[in-house]
């Protein structure tokens, strides 16, 4: 019998979501996938986490599944599979408010909610993840990963990345 | 019908793909970093659409061809892009032309193709259209700030459009079997499109302080797998590597 078979389908699901709130994003480390929104859960039958890319294009699609397989092996859930869906598309109001908080711990200013729809432009008032301050301007609209700008703030000057709203 | 619907994704992950080829070009050799990274970044969008629309193209082809395969080891007859997007990049001024162009046309297309009766290409189409609405955008600002810029960047913006205007109505190209799957709901009626893409680019172009579109002798059909040299150059330098080693993973 399979480990997965083992357990309950609570206990099971408890586990899977345990194992991948380790895991977590190759390029922003600060943040599981879980947090990310990345994970929307585990199908009806259990036996497979759905995923769903971020942007399209993201390179660091092909690692997050990669790390969500070796996690779930290591955990001794190798009979779990992965399945990728595009529907609902990811937006960043599916960052969880943990996750936010991680992002702006880790010196990036998170989405504001409800941005859905403005295609990557946010509202204009962005607060420093360093001092607070609402004195900040955008260097660039691209950033160091597809998803996030480069803002700086006025106030202590510190340069910071801003998660675009998707 | 299924090999006009084949032909209609190849299409779409086509231009995409060559377009994300063109502008991955720019790399490290873009006017400014700003620049680099917003071009590279484009690329990767549409790298990502190809992808999902190549292979999903290979599942409705069914003989076990995905979306790599589809890339990498089609020759340039068997290409359905536009035109457009496999011409040079030219100067930043004519990239930003075309990049204007294509995603304007993009935009309209993807925004009736969220509304698909396919599933897919509906999914497809409501995944990518936020990022291409942002492609849009920066284009335009492009196209407005060189255009209205200095005498040299305007001149070179009148230069780029110059030699896009002969490659829309092949971008905007149907046939009969691609216009029956539109009335299916399937694909998009692109005649239907034409109106708002005409004066969404008037407007853009009025406000760059540039000359309106000219009527100029238009070519064909990249949508029939008729392409210029540039193509051929372009996909021996795409291809080389995975058609070296055709078998290789990694």
């Amino acid at each position: 019998m399979s480990a997965g078979a083992a357990l309950s389908q609570a206990a099971l699901r408890a586990r899977i979501d345990t194992v991948l709130a380790e895991v977590p994003d190759p390029e922003i480390p600060a943040v599981s996938v879980v947090d990310l929104g990345i994970v929307r859960g585990v199908d009806a039958d259990g036996r497979n986490v759905i995923v769903t890319p971020t942007y399209t294009g993201c390179p660091a699609t092909i690692a997050i599944e990669l790390a969500i397989r070796v996690a779930l092996d290591e955990a001794g859930l190798a009979d779990i599979g992965i399945k990728t869906v595009l529907s609902p598309p990811w937006t960043t109001d599916m960052i969880s408010d943990a996750g936010r908080d991680k992002l702006r711990a880790y010196g990036i200013a998170p989405p504001p909610k409800g941005a859905e729809g403005r295609s990557l432009h946010g509202p204009d008032i962005v607060e420093c993840p360093q001092c607070g301050s609402t004195l900040t301007k955008e260097v660039s609209r691209f950033g160091s990963t597809p998803c996030k700008a480069l803002w700086q703030c006025l106030d202590c000057h510190e340069p910071f990345d801003r998660f675009k709203c998707h | 019908m299924s090999d006009t619907l084949f032909h209609s994704l190849l299409e779409l992950g086509d231009d995409s793909l060559i377009l994300g080829q063109r502008l991955c070009e720019w790399c490290g050799k873009a006017p400014s970093v700003e620049v680099d990274l917003s071009l590279s970044n484009l690329g990767l969008d549409l790298m990502g659409q190809a992808t999902l629309f190549l292979n999903y193209a290979g599942e409705v082809e069914g003989k076990g061809r995905d979306g790599d395969r589809l890339a990498f080891h089609r020759d340039g007859e068997q290409f359905r892009n536009s035109l457009l997007v496999e011409q040079p990049n030219g100067d930043f001024g004519q990239t930003m032309a075309r990049q204007f162009l294509f995603s304007t046309y993009q935009l309209g297309l993807f925004e009736q193709l969220v509304k698909s009766t396919d599933p897919r290409i509906a999914e497809i189409a409501a995944k990518a259209v936020k990022e291409v609405r942002y492609h849009a955008d920066i284009a335009a600002e492009w196209v407005i700030r060189l255009g209205d810029g200095t005498e040299d960047s305007h001149e070179r913006m009148v230069d780029g459009f110059d030699w896009f205007w002969r490659f829309i109505d092949d971008m905007f190209a149907m046939d009969d079997d691609q216009r029956a799957l539109a009335e299916q709901g399937i694909l998009a009626d692109k005649a239907a499109l034409r109106p708002a893409f005409d004066s969404r680019v008037a407007a853009v172009l009025a406000e760059a302080t540039l000359p309106a579109a000219q009527p100029v002798w238009q070519v064909g059909s990249g949508r029939q797998g008729k392409h210029s040299e540039h193509l051929s150059h372009l996909l021996a330098e795409m291809q080389q590597l995975a058609r070296a080693h055709p078998e290789a993973t990694w």
